[in-house]
């Protein structure tokens, strides 16, 4: 007989789990009695709100499903913009929060809440344990949720008497549930189609997103790209998912995309759409969108074919098994020289892209943000993983960064959580101790869970965070430059503290940067330290993110500024 | 358009909140929505009545089948199915009105289940079509008290072609 604490370090083995991310209290002190004695190893972080950060964070590097453990009432509910974040974001964790016993559940007892409720739209699917026999299967079900289909966040809520009642322990070896059966396979006569639209165009372009990250199809995407020579854009949650310095790459497309990602998509006549799901910041005006194309999309979740776009050819399927059947049938179709027939919609592409790079200025007494963003990438060979905050920090390490690698950006593309860098850089370093694991972070963000410095020097864990210190909120007073004619409202942000001397009364190292000259051998101290560094790069105050397509504007209508 | 979706989920605590905050979260539209056991005590059925365009129904449909407790949903309205509504209606009866009121509702079969001297407590059944001429039918009589149970529907086993 074996009680609920330890039936779930016995099935946290049996999946392979041996990193936990957490924060204890009473409902869950039966746990933590447990924990010491199981090779599983637990990283106690300063808010929840960070447990479920990390997790993701280590889940988005490794492609592994990420685990929380956190009390109930309070801790729970720390944790539900992490578990929102996820969520927008398709990332697997299982998160067990603590509960009151069964017999107070609903009687407003101390530190009760109704997590599962509050969590029921933001979870892929969510439990409260109510018998210790249910336990194992319970645990079961939800790592298979959370890393099946469209994979998702999956709260486990356990209260406190479940925790401490004893059963017979075994784990399922299979599983199935009526209820939920992804489809992976695609349909092949709808791979054929596609073939067929594709052997016909003229002007496709593929638009790939975190789908070909999460199913971890990178390779067959660019295999895909190169044996027919389509142009690839991305979403933000799919930079990496194709090499950022390959001849086909467009860069990435919507709002702050490039203007030839953008141009592309709006004048292109077939639409290969993997993994992505026609995000309003990607789309703008949706009536423009690729108005002129033929739309084939490629998606593991049903309820995000059609949802916003109609598309011409809907392909329900894992985007792996989609790409390797549409090789295939691509094979089949004719025998089109591609490399030919798309030269001249090619080079019109590649004209573009020279004409209208990505840029910004480069003189000027302050260091630009975008340099910065270049000197890590320079710095680094191009291998760290970049994590980052939300805001102009978001965007500039979106543009300047060249990802060749999927799982390389971990970024809150969906939800926008600013504080979501920082402890989702220590997710990463987890996962890969020996990387260069960089958090560009804005001035705003990094205060949002700042508190991590703690965590990241109790552990030794060796994450270099660059703010890119402009003294405000820096995209929200670029919305209020451009579109509220300069009403800085609320952020400015006079009273920052000093960063440097912060960092160092956690016990890590700080750097400030004030000068072109310093940015450099600054940088390559930071990333020569060996334990967690903040470096403070005092950047130029009001620069905008370029380009950028208004709020609700077509992708044609981009300003360039 | 108005669509009657029957839909068999899970019987598990917290299912019916999973379906009503998946309509609420979204914007979509309930018009009625009636639960209730099935032969299997695992499994209960909800017919939902809903309206929107092509597209919103297609969403609804698939955003049902993404929640994990959903076994089946079908969009009744693609089938010809036969739908029923039950409405408990409290209506003004005073004796010089006792007699029209009795006569509307013989026509259409109602039931009276309640008498009192100033009304009459009727029970109605049919599809939506039938609820809503006899409730056009009886409210000059003066309605004071009204509910209904919303739509159940079943499939019918043999499906003509071309209706
Ligand atoms: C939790 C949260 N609150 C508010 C916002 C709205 N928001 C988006 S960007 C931004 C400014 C971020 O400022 P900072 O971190 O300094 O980054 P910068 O834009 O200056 O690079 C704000 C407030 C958000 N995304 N997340």
């Amino acid at each position: 007989m074996l009680t609920g604490a330890q039936i779930l370090m016995e099935c946290l083995k049996k999946e392979g789990v041996d990193l936990i991310f957490g924060f204890p209290g009473g409902a869950v002190i039966d746990i933590y009695d447990e924990l010491p004695k199981h090779p599983i190893r637990h990283i106690l972080v300063r808010h929840e709100q960070a447990a479920i950060h990390a997790a993701d964070g280590y889940a988005r590097a490794s492609g592994k499903v990420g685990v929380c453990l956190v009390t109930s009432g309070p801790g729970a509910t720390n944790t539900v913009t992490g578990i929102a974040t996820a969520y927008m974001d398709s990332i697997p964790l299982v998160i067990f929060t603590g509960q009151v016993p069964t017999h107070l559940i609903g009687n407003d007892a101390f530190q009760e809440a109704d997590i599962v409720g509050i969590t029921r739209p933001c979870t892929k699917h969510n439990y409260l344990v109510k018998n210790v026999a249910d336990l194992a299967e319970t645990i079961k079900q939800a790592f298979y949720i959370a890393r099946t289909g469209r994979p998702g966040p999956v709260l486990i809520d356990l209260p406190k008497d479940v925790v401490n009642a004893t059963t017979e322990f075994s784990y399922p070896e299979s599983i199935s549930i009526r209820s939920y059966n992804p489809n992976y396979s695609p349909n092949r006569k709808q791979l054929r189609k596609a073939a067929e639209l594709l052997a016909q165009s003229s002007r496709p372009v593929i638009y790939a997103g975190g789908g070909v990250v999460s199913s971890n199809s990178a390779q067959e995407l660019t295999s895909l790209a190169e044996q027919c020579s389509l142009p690839v854009t991305t979403t933000l949650m799919g930079l990496g998912a194709f090499p950022g310095d390959h001849s086909l790459w467009l860069g990435m497309l919507g709002m702050h995309g490039t203007y030839t990602a953008n141009m592309a998509v709006n004048n292109c006549d077939l639409l290969l759409s993997i993994g992505a799901r026609f995000d309003d910041r990607v789309t703008g005006r949706i009536s423009s969108f690729a108005s002129g194309a033929k739309i084939i999309h490629i998606d593991i979740d049903p309820t995000s074919i059609s949802k916003n776009v109609v598309v011409d050819v809907p392909i329900v399927a894992d985007c792996k098994l989609a790409l390797v059947g549409l090789l295939e049938e691509l094979g089949k179709v004719s025998d089109v020289d591609w490399a030919t027939r798309f030269a001249p919609w090619n080079e019109s592409l590649v004209e573009m892209r020279s004409t209208y790079p990505l840029t910004y200025a480069k003189e000027g007494e302050w260091i630009k943000p975008q340099s910065v963003v270049e000197k890590v990438f320079a710095l680094s060979d191009g291998q760290a993983i970049v994590s980052t905050e939300v805001g102009q920090n978001q965007m500039w390490a979106a543009q300047f960064f060249t990802y060749r690698h999927p799982r390389t950006l971990l970024t809150s593309g969906g939800l926008g959580t600013m504080g979501y860098g920082f402890p989702a850089a220590i997710g990463a370093q987890l996962a890969f101790p020996d990387k260069l694991v960089v958090d560009i972070a804005g001035d705003g963000s990094i205060q949002m869970n700042i508190q991590e410095l703690a965590t990241a020097v109790s552990y030794q864990i060796p994450v270099k965070i660059i703010i890119l210190n402009n003294g405000f909120l820096g995209m929200v007073r670029q919305w209020q430059e451009l579109f509220y004619k300069k009403n800085y409202c609320a952020t400015c942000l006079h009273t920052n503290p000093d960063f440097v001397a912060l960092a160092k009364a956690y016990g890590a190292e700080g750097f400030l940067i004030e000068k072109h000259e310093d940015l450099e051998p600054t940088l390559r101290a930071a990333f020569a330290h060996p334990g967690p560094v903040i470096v403070d790069v005092r950047v130029e105050p009001e620069e905008n993110v370029a380009p950028m397509v208004p709020a609700g504007a077509a992708l044609s209508e981009m300003l360039l500024v | 358009m108005r669509h009657v979706l029957s839909v068999l989920v899970e019987n598990e605590p917290g299912v019916l909140s999973r379906v009503v905050g998946l309509f609420s979260g979204r914007g979509f539209n309930i018009e009625s929505l009636n639960v209730g056991p099935t032969l299997d005590p695992a499994v209960s059925h909800m017919t939902i009545c809903t309206s929107g365009d092509q597209q919103i129904i297609e969403q609804i449909t698939k955003q049902l089948l993404k929640l994990v407790t959903v076994i089946k949903v079908v969009d009744l309205t693609e089938e010809q199915a036969v739908e029923r509504e039950m409405v408990l209606m409290k209506v003004g009866a005073e004796d010089s009105k006792r007699a029209e009121v009795l006569r509307v509702a013989d026509i259409f079969r109602c039931k009276v289940v309640d008498v009192s001297p100033d009304d009459l407590m009727l029970e109605i059944t049919g599809d939506y079509n039938k609820i809503r001429a006899v409730v056009a039918l009886l409210q000059r009589f003066g309605v004071k008290e009204f509910v209904r149970t919303g739509t159940v529907a079943m499939r019918r086993s043999m499906q003509l072609g071309e209706r």
